[in-house]
């Protein structure tokens, strides 16, 4: 079974989660009239193997959409996030290193490390 | 001759004596026996017979890996097929039954499968009943005989009358198996504080503890299990860890009840845990197996560990004079400690030089021989003897033999690791040649493989093992890597086979499966495993090939040329032992398979005497009889009453969406087809929304409360996909819009009141309002504050109609939706009027021609359904684009229409499809969605779609075609708004 870790509620099985779809691809804008765009958009996608971003609904929780960098090779998944960039923005680096600047820290001098 | 109980020794209970039949003969055992046991212990030597050739069997090993004695246990709808009789813990009055076997397992008609058995080889039936139909009828004739002998047990066709259930756990570490490995590394790792469950199929902790007979192991065991205990961790017994799945979520089948004769009422037969581990240790150990050698398969060959688990186990000797057959040291051990409970036996080595041990059984007064092998087995119910032949260091195997005469055979052909748990993860096994076995691919950092079940077979380093790993998990450098090895080496021995003797030799017992099988199947052209695996069923038993897996990918290998291991292997799926089906549904079953959703009016409806209906989850009331009305009469009655009078119904599973903020109007105006931008404030509008793709998605009225507040409805059955939808375009797409949804569906109770006296029982019920034509249209809504008794109640009132006629629907608070639906109950009543349910609702709408969920399917686009003329022009919405798609325009699809029957008298089901007269088949011209008798027209009448729509059938006569019900109707094609087209008496 897949864990998803909700941003709002914590890791929870993913049947209490609805897939939506891709999550790396952008729908048109509503005004855009162009056939084209809007075939490949709702139906062209990609199987990727490996990682993939993907949107899923917290049905059963909070009812946020999350996306979400999981590998279809080994379903292990990288990162949840708000789909919504606002919401998105409260988990980013700058928003947690408001609450907790050491942690922050910390990550830092790991990228570097590797860097 | 034969097996027998010795007078002591084993971890049964001689004190408590238990009885059990065992095809209607009543046998005696002791608890702590498993039914193998305890029918050894009598002397039962043949079980059951086999699967495809009916060949008499008997048990062959003592653990989950048994392919011979699996039973039917119990009577009537308790009966459990296919029970290993080597796992299953033996319990007083306990029904057991041989497999398999009709009319007796002695005399048996299906042996005639056996005669049959140059046919019934590898792929027999892809060959024999796949064809022209000329070459196969006489095996189609043969078949049901064949499939009637060929089986395993008989599952019992009654409900379960059991419980079951599901429980979740959460832990630091999960081990699996209890073994020496299993419990140091659970006690250390208790010990050091973690949170640590540790689960063991058996019905006793210890694993091969249990079965050594020497007191220091039982020593072990019990001080392990006391530190386990005392460090504060959480044994599970009788429980199997089947599955292993992402997320390292583990799932355990724990069996509670059937071990126990009288079980406590209402407790659980089974309960699958849903495990959450931080890290899974697998102690899985390895499991024996044997190889193929002629009539292996005979009652009495078994594997030669289990020999020694039943002796020291049990107390059970499984015969008086045994042949023991191993390649390798690890069987001396096991011969040594049954020679000393008395068993008379010859031990042969197919390796050429002594064991270092050889001096020591002889000393124990075994008879040993170096470089020879098992031929065939002699004797047809039981063994009665061996034939055996010199092996040379190159392997080849003399045809000269002798025959030893034994009442047992124990066989040895090393020991596999039992890896089926890292395989449903997709960790590939590869073949570690040092012991002859394979073992896992590289685990993730969570999942710890230790002792035997990685390979390493020695009691020390297992133990050290144990250790390693419970340093590892806390983050410790952990040593040197151990090695995997089998002390004192092994021969790899698969099959024994003497060139031009055909013999049977089984590499899977269960599903007999032969070599000769397997060597076919490679005659065949079958390269692949997967493929072999498939051909020939091999491995595909309830065992899932833990004794024959390896042996067949051996002769596969040997047959291509191949080294062994190199072929790959199949792929372990879960589960690792059989499920119960029950035990995976658990609680969900029956009505409680889903929530039941029921209307705050739902006793109310009960109270009237409504028969009830299921809507998706929603119990909806069906119609309401009166007198001795059957549904007919009711809903015509019903409906009628709504047309000339006045009736309410229930409307409470309609989706209701708060939609809230300063750009909720802009928000519908993107949504919906048509314009939402210019809605009045105290107004409703009817709307309909599409998906991305151009397709209808739903319909509903949305009204306006205030500037920034909208109470939108939905059809019952699109409620949560509409709710979804719209959570995914604010949040997705339109992240700028300041709008909030909530779904609202459970919060409002909702009836409508429709008929020409609508108004007239409404305005007596609410006098505070105004009700002429003037202050409240049609798609008017008013908030109003109602007080009824002590309450004040907030009632929203709009002027809507799914019906036709003049009709209001009214949402009020849950709680106050019985309260207010029986003041207008009795009001309705009062004006003669009366209650209507769904079946008469439906008739109303369909004389109308309004659509629902059975005619917006998905499938349909707006002018299908006739609303092409709504889509604004003006302004983009969800859909705009792609529902121009030229064949979404196409005229010739088929398009929303009524039906009338020709003949008036004549009716007609909802599922027909619409035919043109000389053409009545395949898919038609169209279909019909739902029907009714009208109760306004006088006959039936029906929705549907037909390609072109009603103009195109103009004057024609269209076949409403019902092969199922053998029902043929000629009809003609209408305007789908049958009744009151221009809508006068709902605006009037």
């Amino acid at each position: 079974m897949l864990r998803i870790e909700c941003p709002f509620c914590g890791l929870r099985n993913h049947d209490e989660f609805t897939y939506l779809e891709d999550g790396s691809g952008e729908m048109p804008a509503l005004d855009n009239i162009d056939g084209e765009a809007w075939y490949e958009a709702v139906f062209l996608r990609d199987n990727p193997r490996g990682m993939h971003i993907e949107d899923w609904h917290h049905t059963q929780g909070c009812r946020m959409v999350l996306r979400v960098s999981r590998n279809t090779l080994t379903h292990q998944i990288l990162s949840v996030m708000p789909a919504h960039p606002d919401y998105k923005e409260m988990f980013s680096d700058s928003a947690k290193s408001a609450n907790s600047a050491p942690k922050s820290a910390k990550a830092k001098s790991a990228k570097d490390g590797r860097g | 001759m034969g097996a027998y109980r010795l007078n002591k020794g084993g971890r049964i209970n001689r004190d408590k004596e238990v009885f059990f039949r065992f095809n209607g003969r009543r046998l005696k055992g002791f608890e702590g026996d498993t039914i193998a046991s305890a029918l050894l212990a009598n002397n039962v030597r043949q079980v059951g017979r086999s699967f495809k050739y009916h060949r008499l069997r008997g048990v062959m090993s003592a653990g989950p890996e048994e392919g011979g004695a699996l039973f039917n246990v119990n009577d009537g709808a308790m009966r459990i097929a296919n029970v290993k009789g080597t796992m299953a813990e033996l319990r007083d009055d306990m029904q057991v039954y041989a497999q398999n076997a009709f009319p007796s397992l002695a005399f048996d008609i299906g042996a005639v499968n056996g005669l049959f058995a140059p046919f019934l080889t590898a792929g027999f039936y892809y060959k024999t009943f796949m064809g022209p139909a000329r070459t196969t009828a006489f095996w189609m004739f043969c078949e049901k005989f064949i499939r009637k002998a060929a089986g395993l047990g008989k599952a019992s066709r009654l409900p379960d009358p059991d419980s079951y259930d599901i429980a979740y756990k959460f832990c630091d570490v999960l081990v699996v198996g209890a073994g020496p490995t299993g419990l140091l590394a659970a006690a250390e790792l208790a010990e050091q504080g973690q949170k640590v469950v540790l689960v063991e199929q058996d019905f006793e902790v210890g694993g091969s503890l249990l079965s050594g007979g020497r007191t220091e192991e039982f020593t072990l065991r019990d001080t392990l299990l006391k530190r386990f205990e005392k460090a504060g961790g959480q044994v599970m017994l009788r429980a199997t860890a089947f599955g292993l799945y992402d997320g390292l979520v583990t799932g355990v089948l724990e069996r509670c009840s059937d071990h126990q004769s009288a079980p406590e009422p209402f407790s659980p037969r089974e309960i699958s845990h849903i495990i959450h581990p931080q890290h899974v240790v697998l102690a899985t150990g390895a499991c024996e197996r044997g190889f193929a050698f002629g009539n292996n398969d005979r009652p009495g060959v078994m594997l030669a560990g289990a020999l020694r688990s039943y002796a020291c186990r049990y107390g059970v000797m499984a015969g008086r004079s045994a042949v023991i057959a191993t390649c390798h040291d690890g069987t001396y051990d096991d011969a040594i400690m049954l020679a000393s409970l008395g068993m008379e036996i010859t031990l042969i080595d197919a390796r050429n030089k002594p064991s270092r041990y050889a001096k020591k059984a002889q000393a124990a007064g075994i008879n040993v021989l170096a470089g020879k092998v098992p031929v065939n087995v002699a004797g047809v119910k039981s063994v009665a003897a061996l034939e055996i032949a010199d092996i040379d260091e190159a392997g080849e195997i003399k045809e000269n033999t002798t025959i030893i005469g034994c009442d047992v055979v124990g066989v040895s052909g090393g020991y596999s690791p039992v890896i089926h748990l890292p395989s449903h993860r997709g960790i590939k096994p590869r073949w570690e040649a040092s012991i002859n076995a394979f073992v896992a691919g590289k685990t993730p950092e969570n999942i710890h493989i230790i002792g035997s079940a990685d390979g390493i077979f020695d009691h020390q380093a297992c133990l050290d093992n144990a250790l390693q790993i419970t340093q590892k998990i806390k983050g410790q450098k952990t040593g040197v890597k151990l090695r995997r090895r089998v002390p004192g080496g092994m021969r790899a021995l698969f099959e024994v086979q003497i060139k031009g003797r055909k013999l049977k030799s089984f590499i899977d017992p269960q599903h007999d499966v032969t070599s000769e099988d397997v060597r076919q199947a490679h005659r065949e052209g079958f390269v692949s495993v997967e493929h072999m695996k498939r051909y020939t069923t091999l491995g595909m038993a309830t065992d899932q090939g833990r004794v024959g897996n390896v042996l067949g990918l051996a002769v596969m290998a040997q047959a291509q040329g191949l080294a062994v291991g190199t072929t790959g292997v199949t792929t372990f799926r879960p589960p690792y032992t059989p499920v119960s089906i029950g035990a995976l549904a658990a609680r969900e079953r029956g009505r409680h398979w889903r929530p039941t959703r029921r209307t705050p009016m739902h006793h109310m409806h009960l109270a009237a005497g409504a028969v009830m209906t299921d809507a998706g989850a929603w119990k909806r009331a069906w119609y309401y009889p009166r007198g001795d009305e059957g549904i007919d009469e009711a809903y015509v009655r019903e409906a009628a009453t709504t047309r000339q009078n006045v009736a309410m119904v229930d409307v409470s599973t309609l989706g209701k969406i708060a939609v809230q903020g300063p750009d909720a109007t802009e928000f519908l105006n993107r949504l919906y087809v048509n314009p939402f931008a210019k809605l009045a404030i105290g107004k409703a509008r009817y709307g309909i929304m599409l998906r991305d793709d151009g397709m209808v998605l739903d319909d509903g009225t949305t009204w306006r409360l205030a500037e920034d507040n909208y109470f939108m409805t939905t059809t019952t059955a699109q409620a949560g996909p509409v709710m979804l939808f719209l959570e995914e375009l604010l949040q997705r797409r339109w992240t700028d819009l300041r709008v909030h949804v909530t779904s609202v569906t459970d919060q409002w109770a909702g009836m409508a009141v429709a008929g020409p006296y609508a108004r007239e029982v409404l305005a007596a019920e609410f006098p505070q309002l105004n009700w002429s034509d003037e202050a409240f249209p049609f798609m008017g809504v008013v908030e109003v504050t109602h007080r009824l008794g002590q309450h004040d109640i907030t009632c929203r009132i709009a002027r809507i109609s799914f019906s036709g006629e003049r009709a209001f629907e009214i949402y009020v608070p849950s709680d106050s939706g019985a309260q207010i639906w029986s003041a207008l109950a009795d009001r309705v009543n009062e004006a003669g009027g009366c209650l209507y349910g769904m079946e008469a609702l439906g008739a109303l709408r369909i004389e109308k021609g309004h659509v629902t969920a059975a005619e917006l399917d998905g499938r349909v686009t707006l002018e299908d359904a006739g609303f092409g003329r709504m889509a604004s022009k003006t302004k983009p919405f969800i859909g705009s684009v792609l529902r121009q798609r030229s064949s979404l325009q196409d005229e010739r699809r088929p398009q929303l229409v009524g039906i009338f029957p020709k003949d008036r008298t004549k009716k007609f089901s909802a599922g027909a499809i619409l035919c043109t007269p000389d053409a009545v088949s395949g898919f038609g011209e169209g279909w019909v969605t739902a029907v009714t008798h009208s109760p306004a027209l006088g006959h039936w009448i029906g929705l549907g779609f037909v390609a072109g729509g009603a103009q195109a059938w103009q004057g024609k006569t269209i076949i409403v075609a019902d092969p199922v019900r053998d029902n043929f109707v000629e009809a003609e094609i209408v305007s789908p708004h049958m009744f009151d087209a221009k809508g006068d008496r709902q605006h009037g």
